[in-house]
């Protein structure tokens, strides 16, 4: 009896569960089918569900007027250089943290964080100007330097949470049976290390590639990346929902099926090692 | 002997990460007070006498700036009202056992994934237009008139699009935080005769209380500084009924060319947030020495 009545509670639970999931799914299910709509099906009045005629037209269409591979090609330049560039820094200095810590370390991991916090309008103009006056707007390089800047605490902190829970005394162990630095780092630590820092760069990436404050702000066309192209669909192609949609779902794609690996890793990062 | 030499080489190995953000964060910030008391326009850059406070005076007098101020204040509050509340909610449902437990998971995570441009121009077109959005037929589906939301409540229209990205990280935390509440005290609680709502109120609420503090701390250190979604639905607009502290700084700078009063109003969001900031930096530090 007891167990009928969990069973059925089971089954109100997945209904109930997978309305809301649904829900709050809806405006990425409808952008992914509108995107295989032709554009008068798109505003059809009733909306059309599952029952059109599919086509890949839209992204034909996208494919061949606008310049989206430069856009994506900006986003993968963006995202994979100041990652790059934030392992290069960062990695160091979270092993010496994590390593050989001192009564400042904590300050030093605080103070990192805090330069997260200070709002990006609060140096917009300063930024812009320098860019202006050193000839780095709408540069590549301009944008991965700020965008690996606006990045590196978070980088720092979580190698930082990862490289602790390696515990210390596979060192000694290692040095015990003599072991050099360098045979210490490459065959004991760094394969220890490496899923940390795999989930690190995951979570960079998704960051980065998303960032809309600075990438809007300091581009025009050359280093635009994908959030600058969506911008301006903002009109009047806004008007074009076909087109749109075959635009945002290639946009969004790669990092969704990214995040929906690295939600774990997601939550630590994002909360600096407060949630785990 | 070894330790000092550990050291110098521990500090050499900080040296670049901490010298790079120090750079980052006190050379721009000193260029933006400097600036902010400057009377400096970008149409005019050869002129940039010294002012004093005017710029400040000038900020912090315009009716635009206390209407900016109010509507960050609502755009935060209503973004966190919505994500708190409907994280918890969404929490306790991804807690149940049910079928399809991953999936549903995947699902509710996924807005977070998607970047604020594509975000809401999605919901602008596809989902509020009033003539072809899904909401706007649905309404009229069901006999009722539908609203232009960009245009008749712009700032509400905002907050649904920002709680939209924000409640699946709100959901992801307070669930982390929810499973490693042992269920030991909840079936000794339930022994002793207690409903699932006083269970909820008196062992999971406080369980989470910690969780739910990180998630409106660094919640609102982003949402002072949503740009990209006014940027491409209202503008700031109808009037500056959208417009937010960082929007309006935008606009003082790139539309107008004031490099002076947007500089002060920069310094204003500085403020802010950085009293956000203390809370949040003494809550995490907290933790680093448990």
């Amino acid at each position: 009896m007891a167990r009928r009545v969990t069973q059925r509670r089971k089954i109100g639970m997945t209904v109930l569960a997978w309305a809301v999931g649904l829900l709050i799914f809806f405006p990425i299910l409808w952008t992914f089918l509108t995107s295989f709509k032709s554009e008068l099906t798109a505003i059809s009045i009733p909306p059309q569900f599952l029952f059109f005629d599919w086509t890949t037209e839209n992204y034909a269409t996208i494919y061949e007027q606008s310049n989206y591979f430069h856009y994506m090609m900006n986003s993968i330049y963006l995202s994979l250089g100041s990652t790059a560039l934030g392992l290069l820094f960062a990695i160091p200095a979270a092993w010496a943290m994590a390593f050989s810590p001192t009564p400042r370390t904590k300050d030093i991991l605080l103070w990192m964080l805090s330069t997260k916090m200070l709002p990006a309008v609060g140096v917009l103009i300063p930024i812009y100007l320098l860019f202006v006056n050193f000839g780095l707007l709408d540069s590549r390089l301009g944008l991965i330097v700020v965008l690996f800047l606006i990045n590196l605490p978070i980088i720092v902190w979580m190698l930082y949470t990862y490289f602790k829970e390696i515990p210390g005394e596979i060192l000694e162990a290692g040095r015990m049976d003599g072991a050099t630095l360098r045979q210490e780092i490459t065959q004991i630590l760094a394969p220890m290390a490496v899923p940390g820092i795999a989930s690190t760069v995951l979570l960079n990436i998704i960051l980065a590639w998303n960032e809309a404050f600075w990438t809007l702000n300091l581009t025009t066309s050359n280093a635009a990346p994908l959030t600058a192209f969506i911008a301006s669909f903002s009109s009047p192609q806004g008007n074009f929902y076909a087109k749109l949609s075959a635009a945002s779902m290639l946009a969004i794609a790669p990092i969704l099926i990214l995040g929906w690996f690295s939600q774990k890793q997601l939550v630590r990062g994002l909360t600096f090692g407060a949630v785990k | 002997m070894a330790t000092t030499h550990t050291k110098s080489a521990a500090r050499a190995m900080m040296a670049p990460s901490v010298i790079a953000l120090l750079i980052w964060m006190a050379v721009p910030l000193a260029m933006t007070l400097y600036y902010s008391t400057l009377g400096y326009s970008l149409y005019n850059p050869i002129s940039t006498p010294f002012v004093g406070f005017d710029n400040y005076s000038y900020f912090l007098s315009d009716p635009t700036f206390s209407a900016a101020l109010v509507n960050t204040l609502i755009l935060v509050v209503g973004v966190l009202c919505i994500t708190v509340g409907g994280g918890i909610l969404v929490a306790l449902l991804l807690d149940q056992d049910f079928y399809g437990v991953n999936v549903v998971r995947l699902l509710v995570i996924a807005p977070f994934f998607v970047m604020p441009t594509v975000a809401a121009l999605v919901w602008k077109n596809m989902m509020m237009n009033p003539v072809y959005g899904v909401i706007g037929q649905f309404l009229s589906s069901i006999g009722l008139q539908p609203i232009d939301w960009m245009t008749e409540v712009p700032l509400l229209s905002i907050i649904i699009i920002v709680a939209w990205q924000w409640l699946p990280f709100a959901t992801l935390i307070l669930l982390t935080a929810l499973q490693s509440l042992s269920s030991d005290q909840k079936e000794a609680a339930e022994m002793d005769g207690a409903g699932a709502l006083s269970i909820f109120w008196y062992i999971t609420l406080p369980h989470m209380s910690r969780a739910i503090t990180v998630v409106i701390l660094i919640q609102t250190i982003f949402l002072l500084s949503i740009f990209a979604e006014i940027l491409v639905t209202t503008n700031g607009g109808p009037g500056s009924q959208s417009t937010n502290l960082t929007y309006l700084v935008y606009q003082q700078a790139i539309s107008f060319g004031d490099v002076g009063a947007a500089s002060a109003g920069g310094i204003v969001a500085v403020i802010l947030a950085n009293i956000v900031a203390i809370f949040l930096v003494r809550l995490i530090g907290k933790n680093l020495d448990a």
